[in-house]
């Protein structure tokens, strides 16, 4: 046991040691999760928009000119028909419609409300959402400062719909998505480059000569990174419910749980990793491209997996993120427990196995 | 050097297959204890396999071999125990000082807290390294990273040390204190098994194996060598074996 202890004191003079290392593992989640939650999620800029005016009255021009005059927005289409909306987003230009229903300002004159349909482009749900809410806070302020500050109790409706993708999947995308992309990084990246460096300098053949079983070898070279995943990951957890006020209706025990599984499924693919590669260059290209880059396009972190082609969809059915997301936003937003996402944990657990194993058979090839 | 009768390393018909490729044919010497072993042959000959086995990194195909009076295939814990280990690559961390390496590697051999510190003290003392004992490794030449990494080798007094061409890239004079740390660990009883590119290093052992293409084709100390292959010097009759 002692010896055990002095090895991992070992592995974590590495990381202490190494300034590369310490920002990966510390600079690089906290940049993320900010650079996710407030650049990519929060602010809108510019936004181009269309309106499809049935009515083109005074109020609808002066409701049209007070969103454009907000800055948020810019208008670039008039349109003249339904079907005009469907070829508008089509083209990929703009990101949200307008539409005044006919005879808008008679009926708020004579019914005392009128509706105004807002169709947000929800393939990428977070602008989505935040480009309707945006819409309708604009809309409101209208009403209340041009129209009841003059008397006029009328009530405008804004009905927001959303287009491709009505049930918003993906609105709290940035934190689940991190999460695995940084606990993918940190656990399965990290160790695999240690591990090869291990190897790369020789010291791991010194190792294996000395009476040190591999197996604590690897669970002693591993073990550091699991702290310091677990760690990383009640960062993130925390800034997310604290900074960005994401919800966590599930246990937080359980949520926990869970992530220790992902961590441990991330570890035994970074030990496959390192079975396959004699050096860091080797370790960290394999990591780059077989993880990091699949991780953040096909797990459905940036692309919904509902808007990919087929073939996509069967990929990123192998993404193990693509399943700790799944749980991680079921338990967060939706406090699901173990009962609705057993399926998942069990692919993760899966894994995890079928990485150990595969690692092991490799190892014992090794040696032969 | 201590002469002894004891074999302390016995290889008997060794024979190491990947694939249909023999890397050692059926290799059969001994080594007794206390000898510097000399291991040559060109690269590719079959030495890092052979070395391998013998230091328990590797499973034979077939064959019986003995270190430190073990079966490495059936006891190779024990074997582990006994056996210092030095690669070419000196195999030392970077990024940890030199007292640390020490202390790390001592750990690893489950030797006492205690003992690790005197032991660290005198070994310090030894190498006139006391002022630098903090120094990270990176920022040592690579002469000095050469010793501390053979005084790591042999901190635990194993019966047998395996240096694995400890000499590539030094210049001679690093290269022959470095050989006087061979001949002190020798002198403390400890076996020296070691492999090198370098016929003048060849002269130093006490005897010397030459293996081409996966066998033995010259045993004995440099002195008999020459005579059976009615050579000068160590370099020609390494040349007349590999032709």
């Amino acid at each position: 046991m002692k010896r055990f202890i002095g090895f991992v004191k070992k592995e974590f003079h590495h990381i202490f040691r190494d300034p590369r290392t310490m920002l990966i593992l510390f600079g690089m989640p906290i940049a993320q999760i900010l650079i996710f939650g407030y650049v990519v999620s929060n602010e809108i800029n510019d936004v181009k928009i269309g309106v499809y005016d049935k009515s083109k009255d005074h109020i609808t021009k002066e409701i049209t000119n007070k969103i454009t005059a907000s800055g948020f927005f810019i208008l670039s289409d008039n349109l003249d028909s339904d079907k005009e909306i469907e070829d508008a987003f089509k083209k990929g230009i703009i990101r949200e419609v307008i539409v005044f229903e006919q005879n808008f300002a008679q009926k708020l004159e004579r019914e005392g409300s009128a509706s105004i349909q807002i169709i947000a482009d929800a393939s990428d749900a977070n602008t989505a959402n935040i480009v309707a809410n945006y819409t309708e806070s604009i809309i409101n302020s209208y009403m209340r400062e041009e129209l009841w500050a003059e008397g006029l109790t009328y009530q405008i409706n804004p009905e927001v719909r959303m287009l491709y993708n009505d049930e918003l999947k993906g609105v709290y995308m940035f934190v689940p998505g991190t999460m695995a992309l940084i606990l993918m990084l940190v656990s399965a990246m990290m160790t695999s480059i240690s591990i090869a460096r291990e190897k790369e300098m020789g010291t791991m053949e010194v190792l294996l000569v000395s009476p040190l079983k591999p197996l604590p070898i690897v669970i002693g070279k591993v073990i550091p990174y699991m702290v310091l995943s677990f760690i990383n990951a009640i960062i993130i957890i925390a800034l997310s419910f604290f900074v960005f006020e994401m919800p966590i209706q599930g246990s937080l025990i359980f949520l926990l749980t869970e992530t220790l599984l992902f961590i441990f499924m991330a570890l035994s693919l970074g030990i496959l990793i390192s079975t396959a590669s004699n050096s860091q260059m080797v370790a960290m290209f394999i990591s780059m491209f077989a993880l990091m880059l699949p991780t953040m396009l096909l797990s459905g972190f940036i692309f919904p997996i509902e808007n990919m082609p087929k073939l996509l969809q069967w990929v990123s059915a192998i993404m193990p993120a693509k399943y700790f997301i799944t749980i991680i936003k079921n338990i967060m937003i939706k406090g699901s427990g173990i009962g609705v996402i057993w399926k998942e944990t069990l692919i993760i657990a899966g894994m995890t196995l079928f990485f150990l194993m595969m690692s092991v058979k490799k190892f014992k090839v090794r040696l032969e | 050097m201590i002469k002894s009768t004891e074999n302390i390393i016995e290889v008997k018909d060794l024979v190491k297959k990947f694939g249909d490729f023999v890397a050692n044919d059926h290799l059969t010497f001994e080594v007794k204890k206390g000898e510097i072993f000399g291991f040559l042959g060109a690269n590719g000959a079959g030495k890092t396999t052979a070395i391998k086995i013998l230091s328990g990194l590797s499973y034979p195909t077939s064959g019986e071999v003995n270190v430190a009076g073990y079966d490495v295939y059936k006891e190779r814990e024990k074997v582990k125990k006994n056996i210092g280990y030095m690669s070419q690559k000196f195999s030392l961390y970077e990024d940890l000082t030199v007292k640390e390496n020490i202390r790390f590697y001592g750990g690893i051999y489950g030797l006492s807290n205690k003992y690790i510190k005197e032991k660290t003290e005198s070994l310090l003392d030894r190498l006139k390294m006391r002022d630098i004992q903090n120094s990270l490794i990176s920022s040592l030449p690579l002469g000095w990273k050469q010793k501390i990494a053979f005084s790591v080798a042999i901190f635990h007094s194993p019966k047998i040390v395996f240096l694995d061409e400890p000499t590539g890239g030094v210049d001679p004079i690093t290269r022959r204190d470095f050989w006087e740390m061979i001949y002190e660990a020798s002198h403390e009883g400890i076996t020296v098994f070691v492999t090198t590119h370098y016929m003048d290093e060849a002269e130093y052992c006490g005897r010397v194996s030459i293996m081409d293409r996966g066998s033995i084709e010259g045993l004995g100390t440099p002195v008999e060598l020459k005579g059976q292959f009615n050579a000068q010097n160590m370099d020609e009759v390494f040349l007349k074996i590999a032709r």
